[in-house]
């Protein structure tokens, strides 16, 4: 493994490690960029260490040491540096990983601060690149994560997995902060696609993490089954030129089994025993698309079903337009268009553009063409728009 | 650490609650003063009597310039602080989570102090 990927994949979890051991998060961070330079200059001349990730762990924290030493003696202190660190580490501990996750995601910071320091930190992103991720200017990014961090340290926000008591709530928050992450990278209208897939990954990264480390929590093994079976579908959701391509006129055959296999495992598990939540219900629903064979032999009645659940969990007008597109492929696209009349969703261009999509179904091409004006009228996605003046002119041809 | 539970609520609001509940807010408010002293994280704290009583110093010109009232106009007003020891910002909010004005339209500012310098 080279130096690039390695930090690729381990800085995060010996970045945790670090934080616990040193107690400050700009000092761990310092030492360990400081530790990745001493090994661009010192592996390649001297050879790679026999075990690189305890050589970056012990470099960084000797540096980090010297570091202290040096503010101590600044401040003409008499204290024995070494005993305030723990005993020495040779691999990340995985617990660290987690309380880092629990910090970065507090819900006493605001959320944009929560989703950088998590991609900073938990993920090894450069400030760069997040900022690229989310279209705002380098230093904007750079100020939100100073802000956060000096707020981590002066508020003194604990570096802990909460107690069981809070840890449900604080739970929904991390998940909340990943899936934030997954979705920037899923359906963003802007962005590199490189950029977007190292999103998604970076979000299953984490989902991964919480399912490993949080073994009892059903939720955490529902966020990554939906995240997966999305993701086994993203190469087909665009066409060549970018263009969207609707589930409908997808290639199934090149979506992704293995994450699907993965997915649809989970799945179960989340699913099991009484009330499952919304991210196991929502995973659901991506299971029963992603084992049909077409969106005709889809299991609309089980997506209904699914989604009425969904109505128990999160009342939401988007979760009643997505049931009543199930109810429409199940029992009839009248049905669907008087439910879709109960629904209060104002400037929202899907509500529009579904109704424009069961009237084009029905052939009531004149009303599906209104509809389509509305929808168009509210979009602001290009790839959506472009799409949307497709349909529009498809149904305004003379015929 | 200590921190500064600052709190604020809409004094109109207050007001124009009938007596016998504002009288169970402060019933429990005792209770949650008691609670907090016992427990060790007290280390000051007092209401305060209303913003009508404020006066807000300014220096203008190097002159002291006094105005009646509080030095922000906003909806809601500091009625009350707490001044509490804790292990982190958790245990505060967990504590500032428990003030009774909470479920009244009270809200509670959380600040840590700056840690005062020890030579």
């Amino acid at each position: 493994m080279n130096i690039a990927e390695l930090h690729r994949r381990e800085y995060g979890r010996i970045l945790a490690t670090l934080i616990r051991a040193v107690g400050d998060f700009d000092l761990a961070e310092d030492s360990l960029s400081e530790a990745f330079e001493a090994a661009l200059v010192q592996w390649p001349e001297k050879g790679p260490p026999k075990n690189p990730v305890a050589w970056l762990i012990s470099t960084a924290r000797h540096k980090a040491i010297d570091r202290i030493r040096h503010r101590e003696l600044a401040e003409r202190k008499q204290r024995e540096i070494a005993a305030q660190l723990e005993p020495e580490e040779e691999a990340p501990v995985p617990l660290d990983s987690l309380r880092l996750i629990f910090t970065c995601c507090h819900p006493s910071l605001a959320p944009e601060a929560q989703m950088a320091l998590t991609l900073r930190t938990v993920c090894g992103l450069a400030t760069e690149e997040i900022a690229r991720a989310f279209l705002v200017s380098v230093p904007t990014l750079a100020q939100r994560l100073v802000r956060a961090k000096a707020k981590i340290k002066g508020a003194r926000i604990p570096y802990e997995v909460p107690e069981d008591d809070a840890l449900a709530e604080r739970l929904e928050t991390v998940m909340g902060v990943v899936y934030l992450v997954f979705n920037e990278g899923y359906s963003a209208s802007f962005g590199a696609e490189l950029v977007r897939a190292e999103l998604c990954a970076d979000a299953i990264g984490l989902g991964r993490l919480l399912r490993e480390l949080l073994p009892a929590e059903r939720e955490p093994k529902g966020l990554l089954a939906l995240m997966l079976l999305h993701d086994s579908r993203r190469a087909t959701r665009t066409d060549a030129r970018g263009g969207l391509v609707t589930l409908e006129d997808q290639d199934r055959s090149r979506w992704d089994r293995a994450k699907i296999a993965e997915g649809a495992a989970l799945v179960e598990q989340a699913m099991r025993g009484p009330a499952p939540g919304r991210y196991a219900v929502q995973a659901a629903v991506a299971a029963q698309h992603a084992r049909a064979p077409s969106v005709a032999d889809t299991d609309w009645r089980r997506i209904a079903a699914l989604y009425d659940r969904f109505v128990e969990i999160d009342p939401s007008p988007v979760v009643e337009l997505n049931r009543a597109v199930a109810v429409a492929m199940a029992d009839g696209f009248e049905r669907g268009l008087t439910l879709l009349e109960t629904i209060d969703l104002p400037g929202y261009h899907l509500l529009p553009a579904t109704r424009a999509d069961l009237l084009r179904r029905l052939g009531r091409f004149a009303e599906a063409a209104t509809a389509y004006r509305e929808a168009l009228a509210l979009v602001t996605n290009e790839a959506e728009r472009s799409f949307l003046e497709g349909r529009l002119a498809e149904v305004s041809k003379p015929r | 650490m200590q921190y500064l539970l600052l709190c604020c609520i809409d004094e109109k609001a207050w007001d124009a609650l009938p007596e016998t509940e504002r009288d169970q807010v402060m019933q429990r408010y005792d209770e949650w003063s008691q609670e907090l002293v016992r427990s060790g994280h007290f280390r000051a704290g007092a209401k305060l009597q209303s913003s009508a009583t404020a006066t807000t110093v300014r220096e203008t010109q190097g002159k002291r310039v006094l105005m009646d009232g509080p030095f922000a106009e906003t909806r809601e007003q500091v009625g009350g602080y707490h001044l509490v020891e804790c292990k982190d910002l958790d245990e505060a909010i967990s504590i500032a989570g428990r003030i009774p004005t909470l479920p009244v339209g009270g809200a509670i500012e959380v600040r840590p102090l700056e840690p005062t310098p020890h030579r």
